[in-house]
């Protein structure tokens, strides 16, 4: 899942969740210990959890070096808001996604566009007049994967939640 | 009891004693509730000067320390001396008044989002929504501020809170704080493996930092017995004896040659509430890379942030000493004591007496005062040349009583620092060393050192130039004195200046101090002596030493530490 970054180094992707205080500014204070080393953040969903008191984030980010990473996790970690902190890209992992994505259609193309949706157990959530509405769960490659195909039928719009994630049950042994 | 009075009130509860601050329409309620409560309030001239006292308060009690300012510029003038305390670690609780709940979010008339442009320096912040929060909110300000690694709390409040009722109780149950450092599980395996280390080194070297000030006789029952020499950074000073057999000296860019040699020349350096700052280890590739690091610090982001230790250790100073000095061999390291004396014996740090000319030698100055106050007295610092000569050569006896802003090197901390050390503790002889451009960014607080009768004495080395500045431009940029000359003329050419301004005593007298400038060698004790018998109000002794004095030795920004550049010789 490594990719080349634009800085030339290798970058990969890393899965933090992080759980924090369901209080207003808590968003601001995360986000801006990763900004402050200039990191992008490539997705972020929160939302609350089974406690109401508390809300996860699940953040998604690249890097290249894994030491700048882990210093931002510990300064997240410091946060009074913040709970706990934790890096799962060596873990065993449930990761999904959901994406809404908006694709012309004519009559020639929908039959093609239905087989993939079908294929990528997808949902069509609503057509009108040249164009369908796609709903797709998944982990994030499969929806990357469903996408490509999608492209070349022209992708109108597009709304993805970012990752959310929980730790399997069971723990392969290291 | 509506909002403002509960804060006062939850203050006095916390054990305040006195607030520094400024008044201002969004903290007009808890000005007007003032007299209810039996609390010593310091009005300043500008906000940071509130910031600094606060802090100053802080740095020489240890005890949080607070200041109040109203909304928008109040709450912005603060802001500098918040990013001090966050940098230096120094335990302090602001509070800001901020628009009425209604009239936030509308860019109403003096509303700024406070919590947010202090976000990255504080420790943590609040936005008071509810007066019944209040209580809860202070406690565990106050908690934060102090525990673990402290540093600064910002309150929020706005005036429409600070109004109504607020019925909670005041007495708010300790258990329910958050921010309690965690239990580290590790601790007794942190401290075997550190003390594996130690045992096995031959030349170790202590280093250290401001992390260690409430460490001291751990510190040096440790040292004692492991008989391992003892450096530090700016923040550490004090810590240790300094006229101690082990010790040795400073660290980093101005530190003692010998200090610098023996950190980047040990085998394994025992790094105590210290921070790898690029102005101790300059460039960190080259910091010894060999040496094994031990590393104690209460903040587990710290072990590992620049430095990866070999031993780290997440506990305080003072706790983590406390089982490594019984765990630890006692040691007889005495062929690399006898290294480091000889490094020191080589390369000493020189505190010239005067030139030929009987002009005053400003490390000289500093050592008259170690003399002079028998290293008892506080003595603060501003920024640039005078706060490293003052690091030097000032032998403090004890922790706390040399404040400085070190991580930030604010100019300006150093007038409101003294004063609020002062009110913490009126009866410890209080000295300000400053420059004659740090000086003027809060000489403002002056009129509060005459007003409350603060005996502090001021020891101003006038040089004519932003003299730290300069030197990097003789060294660095082939003397082109680009705008750090304060006098009338852009470049001296030998002659000296026409005007000169301002005239630091006469405006020391016209706030209602007294002043002496001092020329000449020969005044210098007698200046000292006679600002030590003032009693009843602030004095200033303005000394005039040569413009292009520099500090040495120095190891260029970014350089090694191991070499640095020593005193030029002949330069006389
Ligand atoms: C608020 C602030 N602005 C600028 C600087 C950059 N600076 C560092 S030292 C220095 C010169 C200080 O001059 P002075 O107070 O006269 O002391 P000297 O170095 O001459 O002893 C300056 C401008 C700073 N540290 N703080």
């Amino acid at each position: 899942m490594s990719s080349a970054n634009k800085n030339g180094g290798w970058s990969r992707p890393h899965t933090i969740s992080v759980l924090v205080e369901n209080k207003p500014g808590v968003l601001t204070r995360v986000a801006g210990l990763f900004a402050r080393r200039g990191y992008n953040i490539d997705s972020l969903a929160v939302a609350a959890t089974d406690d109401p008191g508390l809300s996860r984030m699940t953040v998604v980010v690249q890097t290249k070096d894994e030491l700048v990473l882990s210093q931002i996790c510990a300064q997240v970690e410091k946060l009074v808001d913040v709970h706990s902190i934790n890096d799962h890209t060596e873990e065993a992992i449930v990761a999904r996604e959901l994406a809404l994505v908006k694709v012309r259609c004519d009559d020639a193309s929908l039959a093609a566009i239905l087989q993939i949706v079908t294929v990528f157990r997808a949902r069509t959530v609503d057509i009108a007049e040249g164009e369908v509405v796609i709903e797709v769960t998944g982990a994030r490659d499969k929806i990357d994967a469903m996408l490509r195909l999608l492209e070349r039928h022209g992708i109108v719009e597009m709304a993805r939640t970012g990752e959310v994630i929980l730790s399997r049950g069971v723990q392969p042994k290291t | 009891m509506n909002g403002a009075e509960a804060i006062l009130r939850c203050l006095q509860a916390e054990g305040v004693e006195v607030v520094f601050g400024y008044p201002g329409g969004a903290v007009i309620p808890l000005y007007d509730a003032l007299h209810k409560v039996d609390l010593r309030h310091v009005l300043v001239r500008q906000e940071q000067g509130a910031a600094f006292m606060a802090a100053g308060y802080a740095r020489t009690t240890g005890r949080v320390g607070v200041a109040i300012g109203t909304s928008g510029p109040g709450a912005t003038n603060l802001v500098t001396g918040i990013a001090d305390c966050y940098m230096d670690s120094v335990p302090t609780v602001f509070i800001t008044g901020q628009v009425a709940r209604p009239l936030i979010g509308r860019d109403s008339f003096q509303e700024v989002d406070v919590t947010g442009i202090t976000l990255p320096i504080v420790k943590h912040s609040y936005l008071v929504q509810d007066p019944e929060e209040l209580p809860q909110i202070i406690r565990e300000a106050f908690h934060l501020a102090r525990s673990g690694r402290p540093g600064p709390v910002l309150i929020d409040v706005p005036k429409d809170v600070q109004l109504v009722e607020c019925l909670a109780s005041i007495d708010v149950p300790t258990s329910e704080l958050r921010g309690t450092p965690t239990v580290n599980a590790s601790f007794d395996e942190q401290i075997a493996a550190a003390a594996a280390l130690i045992d096995a080194s031959t030349r170790p070297t202590l280093y250290v930092g401001g992390g260690s000030l409430d460490a001291a006789p751990e510190l040096l029952e440790f040292a004692e017995k492991t008989d391992i020499p003892v450096t530090w950074t700016l923040m550490g000073k004090g810590a240790f004896p300094e006229d101690h057999e082990l010790s040795v000296g400073m660290l980093g860019m101005h530190g003692a040659a010998y200090a610098n040699y023996a950190i980047t020349r040990c085998d394994t350096m025992i790094v105590l509430g210290a921070r790898f700052d690029d102005r101790v280890t300059g460039k960190l590739s080259t910091f010894n890379p060999e040496a094994k690091v031990v590393h104690v610090d209460i903040d587990a982001a710290e072990l590992g942030k620049n430095r990866f230790p070999d031993a780290p250790v997440n506990a305080t100073v003072a706790e983590a000493l406390r089982a490594l000095t019984p765990a630890c061999a006692s040691g007889d390291r005495a062929a690399w004591k006898q290294q480091v004396a000889e490094w020191k014996q080589r390369h000493p740090l020189v505190a010239h007496v005067a030139r030929p000319n009987g002009e005053i030698r400003p490390q000289h100055l500093l050592e008259k005062l170690t003399a002079a106050t028998g290293g008892r007295a506080i003595v603060s610092t501003d920024v640039g040349q005078h706060q490293m000569w003052a690091a030097q050569f000032y032998q403090p006896k004890e922790p706390r009583l040399f404040l400085t802003s070190g991580g930030l090197g604010t100019m300006g901390a150093g007038l409101p620092l003294a004063l609020g050390a002062w009110f913490a503790r009126p009866d410890r002889e209080v000295w300000l060393v400053t420059g004659d451009g740090s000086l003027q960014m809060n000489i403002q607080e002056l009129a509060v050192a005459v007003i409350a009768k603060a005996p502090i004495k001021i020891l101003l080395i006038n040089n004519g130039y932003l003299g730290m500045v300069r030197q990097w431009q003789e060294l660095f940029h082939e003397r082109n004195y680009s705008e750090t000359w304060l006098h009338d003329k852009p470049t001296p050419d030998g002659t000296p200046a026409d005007v000169l301004s301002p005239d630091f005593c006469a405006l020391m007298e016209a706030y209602g101090g007294k002043a002496r400038r001092v020329w000449s060698d020969q005044q210098v004790n007698d200046a000292i002596d006679w600002a030590r018998t003032v009693q009843d109000g602030p004095v200033l002794l303005e000394f005039i030493v040569n413009e292009e004095e520099n500090v040495w030795p120095m190891v260029p920004a970014g350089g090694d530490t191991g070499e640095p550049i020593l005193e030029p010789e002949g330069v006389e």
